[in-house]
């Protein structure tokens, strides 16, 4: 199995933002352990010289031309806002980053 | 155990510098100009209303995918090229994560190891004409984030109730410039600094790839401070204060965090690794949150965008684009124009170079063009609240006026007033001075009586010069310019006082 501890998925629970019970932290531990064990026999099957893979298909440069399309109105951007405020989301003031 | 000691006095600079060596590392964002967005075809405007320039991509829908901005890309390798960097013949993007509400994907599109540009290094030349060169880490593509503003409470994010997002920023294309570590540049690390973003931000701007507008954001500087003890050869923990969004702040924050970590360092504490917030005000910084590692961001490659890769046909066909470079043709102009040192140091510093090149290249001598856009024109300019180029001004107008001065037609102060009735749409310097009648008055018939009026109603003056005090002229001029409406010219009418009176001028 692999080593990943409670203390990793409650540092990852703190970059997330997400609050998790002891129990769930125990849980989860023990899920993700699973999973990167999973992935892990992915590397048993390659060699290493085979580079990592970010896209399957053997296309490159695709761009757009610099040219103005349709914009959102104002209420359209907000429909899905929980809550707005002069034209702009509402959000909970978030204290560790500025 | 005893607590670490992470506060203290800031020392004086000569005492920081006394002791410790700095080293600095400088973060340059610059918000690139094209019409639209990084990764989608919203705008990219400035002071619009909120949330008008978005579309889904913007606001992170599910199920919309980005697509990268050719022109943007075209940018990036152009001042990858004016960096005398190296352009990567592939690369890709990444997707940098964190949850806050200024990127409404919980990630920021940027690039992680494989950057567009690097290893490239900036000759910056210093105020005494003493050349630093500043090797360039990386230059790397990525989008700009949303806007906070944080209500309630003091208006800052301490004690704020809530913030409110405008994502209008969100997406605007940004190039990340790293320089490497700057090391030996001793007491003028902060001018250094300074000198670096002034000299990218004129690159930008040469380019045009951006506004290069640090009031609006356009240029920002994060500033990376560290000190080691005098002969020393290993860094020391560093500080990161972030935005310093003007030439002067970049100064000020450098020379600041020298003092604070050498307060700290030297009363036995040590410097906390850590952001931090730099206040106009009071010329200090504070401090932020601690620096996130590279881990916690989770960078992997971004699987909606293809990679990049560059030709090396296309790599000099934009080599091709490159303009002069700023230094190299500050150089040159400063030597084709003949100004005094402080004259061209006021040129470059208003920004007028390629206003006044444009006039000298029309025509007009290197002293007339910077009469003009030095004075009257930023002059105008101010009171309006515009940029002098906005004013409209052409080579040609400045060339007829100073032709109407040479030609006696009219005087400077005259001149000044054509250009404003110009400026409000009333014709050509030659049509105006025709129209409101303005030439000056040398016909010997209107000024001869106008000087005769001026010396009969002031006798006392007239006895003055009469008895050998020649200066007292002065005061007769004044009286004869408000009879002609200031078209008289003063040598002019001089004469013509000191002929009625017999006396040899």
């Amino acid at each position: 199995m692999s080593e990943i501890s409670r203390a990793d998925v409650e540092h990852l629970a703190t970059l997330a933002h997400i609050s998790m019970t002891e129990e769930e932290l125990t849980t989860m531990a023990g899920e993700l352990a699973v999973i990167v064990d999973s992935v892990k026999k992915v590397s048993e099957a390659v060699s290493e010289d085979v580079p990592a893979t970010s896209h399957p298909l053997p296309l490159t440069n695709v761009f757009r031309e610099d040219v103005v399309g349709e914009v959102f109105t104002e209420e359209q951007s907000l429909l899905n806002a929980p809550d707005a405020e002069d034209g702009r989301f509402k959000v909970p003031a978030i204290l560790d980053e500025e | 155990m005893t607590e670490t000691l992470t506060e203290a006095s800031p020392l004086s600079y000569e005492e920081a510098m006394a002791r410790f060596d700095p080293v600095l590392g400088l973060e340059v964002h610059v918000e690139l100009n094209t019409k639209t967005k990084m990764f989608s075809s919203a705008p990219n405007a400035f002071g619009d209303e909120p949330n008008t320039n978005v579309n889904p991509v913007c606001l992170g829908l599910p199920g919309t995918l980005p697509v990268v901005n050719r022109q943007a890309v075209e940018d990036a390798i152009k001042l990858g090229l004016a960096l005398n960097c190296r352009i990567a013949e592939t690369c890709r993007f990444a997707r940098k994560q964190y949850f806050y509400p200024d990127t409404p994907k919980n990630w920021q599109t940027s690039q992680y190891d494989e950057p567009i540009a690097f290893d490239g290094h900036l000759d910056v030349e210093l105020d005494d004409g003493e050349i630093f060169r500043v090797e360039i880490e990386r230059a790397h593509m990525e989008e700009d984030a949303g806007k906070l503003t944080h209500a309630g409470g003091s208006g800052r994010i301490q004690g704020a109730d809530y913030s409110l997002v405008d994502y209008n920023r969100s997406g605007v294309p940004l190039i990340e410039i790293v320089t490497k570590p700057i090391v030996g540049a001793g007491e003028r690390a902060p001018e250094i600094a300074r000198a670096y973003v002034s000299a990218i931000r004129d690159i930008v701007k040469a380019l045009d790839i951006s506004d290069a507008r640090m009031e609006r954001g356009n240029v920002r500087c994060d500033a990376n401070v560290s000190l080691m003890p005098k002969g020393a050869s290993e860094f020391g923990t560093r500080s990161e204060t972030k935005n310093v969004n003007s030439l002067r702040a970049v100064e000020h924050a450098v020379t600041y965090e020298i003092r604070r970590h050498a307060g700290v360092l030297s009363a036995g504490g040590s410097i906390v690794q850590e952001t931090r917030h730099w206040k106009e005000d009071t010329r200090t910084t504070s401090s932020g949150r601690p620096k996130s590692d590279a881990d916690d961001y989770r960078y992997f490659p971004e699987p909606d965008l293809l990679p990049i890769v560059t030709t090396e046909e296309w790599i000099e066909k934009l080599r091709a684009e490159l303009p002069e470079p700023p230094a190299e043709r500050r150089r040159r102009l400063r030597e084709a124009w003949g100004y005094a040192d402080a004259e061209f140091r006021d040129v470059v510093a208003a920004g007028l170079l390629s206003e006044i090149e444009e006039t000298v290249d029309s025509g007009a001598t290197p002293a007339v063009a910077r009469k003009w856009w030095m004075g009257e024109i930023s002059r105008l300019a101010n009171a309006r609240d515009l940029e002098p180029a906005a004013l409209g001004v052409t080579p040609a107008t400045i060339i007829e006026l100073a032709g109407l001065i040479d030609a006696g037609k009219i005087n400077d102060k005259i001149a000044r007033q054509v250009l404003e009735h110009h400026l409000d749409g009333e014709g050509s310097p030659e049509e105006i001075v025709s129209a409101r009648g303005l030439e000056v008055v040398s016909d010997d018939g209107a000024l001869t009586a106008a000087v005769e009026k001026a010396m009969a109603e002031n006798p006392d003056v007239v006895e003055k010069v009469a008895g050998g005090k020649l200066k007292a002229i002065g005061a007769l001029i004044g009286p004869v310019m408000k009879e002609t409406r200031g078209q008289a010219d003063a040598g002019k009418v001089r004469e013509i006082v000191l002929a009625k009176l017999g006396i040899e001028g």
